[in-house]
């Protein structure tokens, strides 16, 4: 027998290794929690809030609560749902997004959440921020319009490159992704193309140059069915593993 | 707001640039010139990364501001990324990468400085200073902006000038100041008196009333420990506790201040002997004791005065609290406010080591090793929130940290650590000597002891009153002097607002709990605008970390100044509800959670005050659409009916 | 399937058909080329609605009408009288298409100072010579910044896209007529 701890999830049993928290245990289970600054290889933050549920009746980013026996968690609740459609709106409004010319349109996954959610506008006041593009790396190119401050790739760099390319600056709505130079030009860092705090920013911040609208509508990530459906394939899956 | 104030449009028949006014700020010095000052900082710190904040500040000292260069100079020394360097420095509000006047003014925009005038006072100074509120002015001589409440609510208006206070705001003082500046006087030489800071304790008892001398409290609790001195000791959490007749004086203390059920004064109110007791058996290399003296409510003062005046009996219980959870090393965290408490602060702990009350072997007891270093913050009221000020003693940006894990298990350098209040460590001091029993004996079942308040706003004596726990709101009003109160707001903009039907209502954790913020209010203020005020503080002091705080409180201050426009409708209302429910529900700290409480409060009990201004429609446009005209009209020379909008079709 | 249930439903002749505005403000008129790409289906569409305003009818005002649709976001005074004649008109007023939902295309002039545009373009542009800035009082003026409708007036319905594509408009206008909640879902939703 199969002892193995689990705790509740929208009223469904989901197993747990200690240690986990509830988003990874939900993910490797084959349950979807929206997310958006959560990536399985990186220390879970909890600065979007997408990923809010009810947690024993609290509410709580399911990225960083660790998993507890004898706990209920709820998540696929229209309380939740529209909550997190007005997080996305807040990102929408705060930067300059304008999908049609952006590269990442299609493969975003801030834009995949809105269509999952139904976020048919931003519906609030945009703010229309005034942030330079950095086009000084020769093959790299970074627009700041889109930045939604998820640190990714902070943490990328941070982690895995063993780098300080990226970084915060500033605080409250003037908080901004900087680079490690004090020219502030990303040409000056030593940011690779290979890195990965370059592959992983979700939505069209850091973009490779000479590549963009490779993939013709239709045929991008999100455009084959919703995030929902596919956030777990980038998801660890012990379960599976175990089974081999 | 910035560009109207451009002299030609603000004030007319000036030209745009004052008169016989060269540039007289130097340079920023070149790498070469800064590096003596900075290694000599950077030494003095051990060249410590964690001591990041402290030396930005050093060098932002010396050098006017943090230049590229200086910054890529301390990254260097220091072993840090220069993105570290930068992102720290340009988290704090005191702290700047961007040029400032050789005087930098910052008035005071807590919502009592304004109703004492501050904002007339302001534009003064700019007007004769030819500066623009918020830059620069063009010779580089100051900078006019505002900032934070800096606890000078008692005796506001108040400004710092290069980070020293200045209250008790006149017109007259007012242009003293600008005469000073204009002539160049260096701060150091001003006069003493416009330095000077009232203490205003208008009602003490126990703790603003106290007798006790330096050391009294460690002396009452190391003598706990003789009196049970045969007891072997059962633990060895702390190596100094197997000396024999060392062991049971910790735990006797601490059983005291559980007895006294003493609770935290920063507001939460958790249970100090809890919090105490989970850190001493937390496991860990080593344990830590934060004061906080982050004092950013706006609103409270009294840990100024209890650090201007009763700096003893704070190293005391900080000292006491060490040795109860077997810590040694202390922090006091000093708000940048208070920065020129520093010197004096010091002062007073190198007479403390010189008697023996700090260092190795206290008061003659083996082993009871522990010392005191203050922490100077930069201007960040969210580091007052325990896990965002040890982000910051360890020289990061001060965003809070997710819990579990607590500070009491894993706290400064992730090792237990005990975060208390400056009113807490004094009560503690005083229950060292006089016994958990006689604290409890005061005050109500749940609120034993006494609460310090901070009353400002529309009193007659506004200053510091310390009640035992369950006086009237009722009874304080008429103690200190109010006439016709609308309103108080308690615990500052994160606590409520009380109107008058509630002034039965008493000051306990039962009922109204505080930190100490009573700011009253009389019945000629709009608490609309205090709320807008509020709104205002929080947009500014969020750290950005979370979605709905950095967005939403943005948003806020958006809708409040649309209703104070005159252009709000009930469809504002409906948005500003929205994102009051998106920061209850998602927001990470507990700055996100409080910051709709006053709008939500005075929504409640005040909701007259909107509705004045709210337009009968319900919708209206989000901006201004004639004035968005304004730029075209100008460029086109036109001002036929064309070419403007009126606000409403 | 969807043109057999939207029959069954026009052969209710007793039903008035509702009148439907549209325009374009600052916009390109894609969207209208896109409402155009729902091709046959607007035969049984015509059955069910008729047009007031709109560059299919070539009225140039709008009257009392049950839905005005709207392409392009406000970047002028004139934009602004046009989004209120509809807002005043039409019981349910549509955002269609990513100018009018987020601002859009002109938008992203919105970090630029105007003055400096209006400068660069007809005075100091190297092609201008003796150039001066258009102050024909027929000519409606600049905003300083290009806004999405919702922030001038109370938009009910958004339907994002650059352009949406003809199926969204279908499903959407059809969902509406038929008095559903309008949703697009996979496949139909998309912001570029």
């Amino acid at each position: 027998m199969n002892a193995r701890p689990s705790f509740l999830l929208d009223g469904d049993e989901v197993p747990f290794e200690p240690g986990q928290t509830v988003m990874q245990a939900a993910l490797a289970a084959g349950r979807y929690i929206p997310h958006l600054c959560y990536h399985p290889e990186f220390t879970p933050h909890g600065s979007c809030k997408l990923c809010t549920a009810r947690i024993n009746g609290r509410l709580m980013a399911a990225c960083t609560t660790p998993a507890e026996t004898a706990t209920e968690v709820a998540s696929e609740t229209e309380e939740l749902n529209d909550l997190r459609r007005t997080l996305v709106q807040m990102l929408f409004a705060e930067g300059n997004h304008f999908c049609p010319s952006c590269e990442k349109s299609g493969n975003c996954v801030l834009q995949a959440l809105g269509y999952d959610l139904g976020v048919m506008t931003a519906g609030f006041r945009h703010f229309f921020p005034d942030r330079p593009v950095d086009a000084t790396h020769p093959e790299i190119l970074l627009d700041f319009n889109r930045c939604i401050l998820c640190e990714l790739c902070v943490r990328a760099a941070r982690e895995v490159d063993g780098k300080h390319v990226f970084s915060l600056a500033g605080r409250g709505l003037g908080k901004h992704l900087i680079v490690n130079a004090e020219s502030g030009r990303l040409a000056d860092t030593d940011v690779k193309v290979t890195d990965k705090a370059v592959e992983v920013c979700p939505v069209g911040v850091i973009l490779r140059k000479r590549v963009g609208f490779a993939t013709p509508i239709g045929a991008r990530r999100y455009d084959k069915s919703p995030i929902s459906a596919q956030a777990l394939a980038d998801a660890p899956r012990p379960l599976e593993r175990n089974r081999e | 707001m910035a560009s109207l104030a451009r002299h030609g449009a603000l004030y007319p028949g000036r030209t745009s640039s004052p008169p016989g006014r060269s540039h007289i700020v130097t340079q920023p010095d070149t790498p070469d010139e800064l590096e003596p000052s900075v290694r000599r900082i950077i030494s003095r710190w051990g060249h410590d990364p964690g001591a990041l904040v402290q030396v930005l500040r050093e060098v932002q000292e010396e050098c006017g501001y943090l230049p590229g260069p200086a910054l890529t100079l301390v990254a260097r020394l220091l072993r840090i990324p220069f993105s570290r360097a930068k992102g720290v420095a340009s988290f704090y509000s005191f702290l700047s990468d961007e040029p400032l006047g050789a005087y930098r003014v910052l008035f005071s925009d807590n919502i009592t400085d304004r109703m004492a005038g501050s904002e007339p006072l302001l534009q003064a100074m700019c007007y004769r200073l030819w500066a623009e509120p918020g830059k620069v002015s063009a010779d580089g001589l100051v900078s006019v902006a505002r900032t934070s409440c800096t606890g000078m609510c008692d005796q506001g208006p108040a400004l710092l000038v290069n980070g020293r206070a200045i209250t008790s705001l006149t017109s007259e003082r007012v242009e003293r100041l600008c005469d000073l500046i204009l002539a160049r006087t260096p701060v150091a030489e001003w006069p003493a008196e416009f330095f000077a800071v009232h203490d205003n304790v208008r009602r003490a008892d126990i703790l603003l009333g106290h007798t006790q001398q330096p050391g009294d409290a460690i002396r009452a609790a190391l003598q706990r420990g003789a009196a049970g001195w045969s007891e072997h000791a059962a633990n060895e959490r702390s190596w100094r506790e197997a000396y024999v007749g060392a062991a049971q004086g910790p735990i006797a203390t601490l059983e005291e201040i559980k007895r006294s059920n003493l609770r935290g004064r920063g507001g939460a109110g958790f249970t100090t002997g809890i919090k105490w007791e989970a850190c001493r058996q937390a496991t860990g290399l080593t344990r830590y004791v934060v004061c906080n003296a982050d004092e950013g409510e706006p609103g409270t003062f009294k840990d100024r005065v209890l650090l201007t005046s009763h700096a003893d009996l704070v190293f005391d219980g900080m000292t006491v609290a060490a040795y109860a959870i077997g810590a040694s090393l202390g922090f006091l965290y000093l708000r940048g406010e208070y920065r020129y408490l520093l010197e004096p602060l010091e002062a007073t702990l190198q007479r403390r080591r010189a008697a023996n009350l700090l260092g190795n072997g206290i008061c003659g007891q083996p082993g009871f090793d522990f010392d005191i270093r203050i922490h100077v913050g930069a201007g960040s009221y969210v580091c007052g929130e325990e896990s965002a000020l040890i982000e910051s003693l360890e020289g990061k940006r001060g965003v809070p940290r997710n819990r579990p894990p607590y500070p009491v298990t894993n706290g400064y350098k992730q090792q237990p650590t005990i975060v208390n209040n400056v009113e807490t460590l004094c009560a503690a001091a005083l229950i060292a000597v006089r016994g958990g029993d006689w604290y409890r004996s005061l005050g109500t079942l749940k609120s034993s002891g006494t609460k310090i308040l901070s009353v400002a706003g529309d009193v007659a004596r506004p200053g510091l009153y310390e009640y035992p726990f369950g006086v009237t709101l009722r009874q304080v009003l008429e103690d200190c002097g109010a006439a016709d109160t609308q309103a108080i707001q308690i615990s500052g903009p994160s606590g409520v607002c009380v109107d008058a039907t509630e002034f039965g209502r008493r000051i306990a954790f039962e009922d109204l709990p505080t930190a100490g913020a009573f700011t009253v209010f009389d019945a000629s203020r709009d608490m609309f605008d205090v709320a807008r005020n509020y709104a205002q503080f929080f947009a500014h002091e969020s750290c950005g970390f979370c979605t709905p705080c950095r967005v939403g409180t943005s948003m806020l201050v958006a809708s409040m100044d649309k209703i104070h426009a005159g252009n709000g409708t009930q469809h504002d209302v409906g948005e500003i509800d929205r994102l009051n429910k998106v920061l209850l529900m998602s927001a990470h700290c507990g700055l996100g959670h409080t910051a709709c409480n006053p709008i939500l409060d005075t929504l409640k009990r005040f909701r007259p005050a909107y509705e004045r201004k709210l337009r009968s429609l319900d919708f209206a446009p989000a901006f201004d659409l004639d004035g968005a005209l304004h730029r075209a009209r100008k460029m086109t020379g036109r001002d036929d009916a064309d070419a403007h909008l009126e606000a409403q079709p | 399937m969807r043109r057999a249930r939207w029959s069954a439903t026009v052969s209710d002749v007793a039903r008035r058909k509702l009148k439907v505005a549209t325009t374009s403000l600052a916009g390109c008129f894609g969207c209208h080329m896109s409402l155009l790409d729902i091709d046959e289906r607007l035969f049984p569409l015509l059955e069910r609605i008729e047009f007031d305003r709109s560059p299919l009818t070539d009225i140039k005002h709008c009257g009392p009408c049950d839905i005005g649709i709207i392409e392009g976001g406000i970047c002028n005074a004139e934009n602004v009288h046009v989004l209120r004649e509809f807002r005043a008109n039409c019981k349910i007023l549509v955002a269609m298409g990513a100018c009018a939902v987020t601002g859009g295309l002109p938008a992203q002039r919105n970090h630029l100072d105007l003055g400096l545009c209006l400068q660069e373009v007809y005075l100091t542009d190297p092609g201008v010579a003796h150039g001066m800035i258009p102050n024909d009082p027929e000519l409606p003026l600049p905003l300083d910044k290009v806004h999405p409708l919702h922030e001038v007036v109370k938009v009910d319905y958004f339907i994002p896209g650059c352009p949406p594509s003809g199926d969204a408009i279908w499903k959407f206008l059809t969902d509406l007529i038929e008095g559903r909640t309008p949703k697009l879902g996979h496949g139909l939703i998309h912001y570029d």
